[in-house]
């Protein structure tokens, strides 16, 4: 992001509108949820860590209540309509053509909206690009997970619009 | 069918940036900082960046939009394009060209099959670490492109000749949301 700073600002701004604002029907929490559940299907520590840290944040939970949902999300104590979205994430973490219509139903049967659909999906693709930039380039990354717990209530605050990478 | 209630007048992506025109924008400067510059990088070999991963992908509607585009920039040589989509290595293309697909290749299956191998190679034919920063981002970037589209499964025009009077449209006036809110050229 530093590296070049006049792209990480488009990027940043894809976060917000994503992750952040909240003119949407999905909770901060379950957003960033998503982003966490893709980055750990991707492997990716640093974002994975970050937005799993966000989530623990928003749902006031603790730290095995995240794992759970990254490792089982259909044995966590979450709605049947978030683990819809969860599992159509899933789907576009592999390619965007493993979306079958049967989940997309069956999330509309949960309630989900039209919105909602494209956000999940939008989210999962947009960390699908965000885990491969930041692994891609082989960037540093934090080991203790307490880093990520710690910096989450600022970053809860001050969104990603203007995200400073040297915070 | 696509899987949300998109307007059907409008193909692929186009269709999506319509029903989301907030997320749009900042994709739109996004896709223009990345593929519109020849800093560096060629327009040209951008969208060739671009429509390799896409290809990768099984992406249709975006490595048939990105080929069409390099085919502007390429004076028509649609062989040219068709080749470095489906085997770059033997394509008729600079050396540093393939070293940078073949990085873009590597973040296509995941960020961390990069090797530090791949980028020195790079580095020895001339790439730049801008060149390096922007080839990764690309391919990042139509990793989200391709799930996007196929993940709503927006529609996707079965007829090619579709496809050039668009990618015309980007080649002159560029990515943004131009590409929705007019009319669609045929």
């Amino acid at each position: 992001m530093a590296f070049r700073p006049e792209t990480a600002k488009p990027l940043n701004e894809l976060a917000e509108i994503l992750l952040h604002q909240d003119n949407n029907t999905l909770t901060r929490g379950e957003r960033e949820m998503i982003g966490a559940y893709v980055s750990s299907l991707n492997d990716c520590f640093f974002c994975q860590h970050v937005h799993g840290a966000m989530a623990q944040h928003y749902f006031q939970c603790d730290m095995q209540f995240i794992d759970t949902i990254k490792r089982d999300y259909n044995a966590a104590p979450i709605s049947a309509k978030l683990k819809a979205l969860l599992s159509i994430a899933g789907s576009v973490q592999k390619g965007g053509s493993h979306v079958t219509t049967a989940q997309v139903e069956n999330a509309k049967s949960l309630g989900a909206t039209d919105r909602e659909l494209h956000d999940t999906v939008l989210i999962a693709a947009a960390f699908c690009m965000f885990n491969r930039y930041v692994d891609g380039l082989n960037t540093w990354a934090p080991q203790e997970r307490q880093v990520y717990i710690d910096r989450a209530a600022m970053r809860a605050e001050e969104g990603y619009a203007g995200s400073n990478p040297h915070k | 069918m696509p899987h949300i209630d998109v307007d059907k007048n409008l193909p692929g992506i186009r269709s999506l940036l319509a029903f989301s025109p907030e997320t749009a924008e900042p994709m739109g400067v996004l896709a223009n900082l990345l593929l519109r510059s020849n800093d560096g990088l060629s327009m040209a070999e951008r969208e060739l960046i671009a429509a390799h991963v896409s290809y990768l992908n099984d992406c249709f509607y975006c490595h048939q939009s990105h080929g069409e585009i390099a085919v502007c920039y390429l004076n028509g040589d649609r062989d040219l394009v068709n080749k470095v989509k489906a085997d770059y290595e033997n394509a008729p293309i600079s050396d540093k060209l393939k070293s940078l697909l073949s990085i873009a290749a590597s973040v296509q299956k995941g960020g961390k099959q990069v090797r530090p191998d791949q980028i020195e190679y790079a580095r020895a034919l001339g790439a730049t670490d801008k060149d390096i920063h922007d080839t990764v981002l690309i391919a990042a970037m139509f990793c989200m492109f391709n799930r996007y589209v196929d993940g709503l499964a927006a529609h996707t025009p079965s007829d090619l000749s579709t496809y050039p009077p668009r990618a015309k449209q980007v080649a002159e006036q560029g990515y943004g949301n131009h590409v929705f809110s007019k009319n669609q050229p045929v």
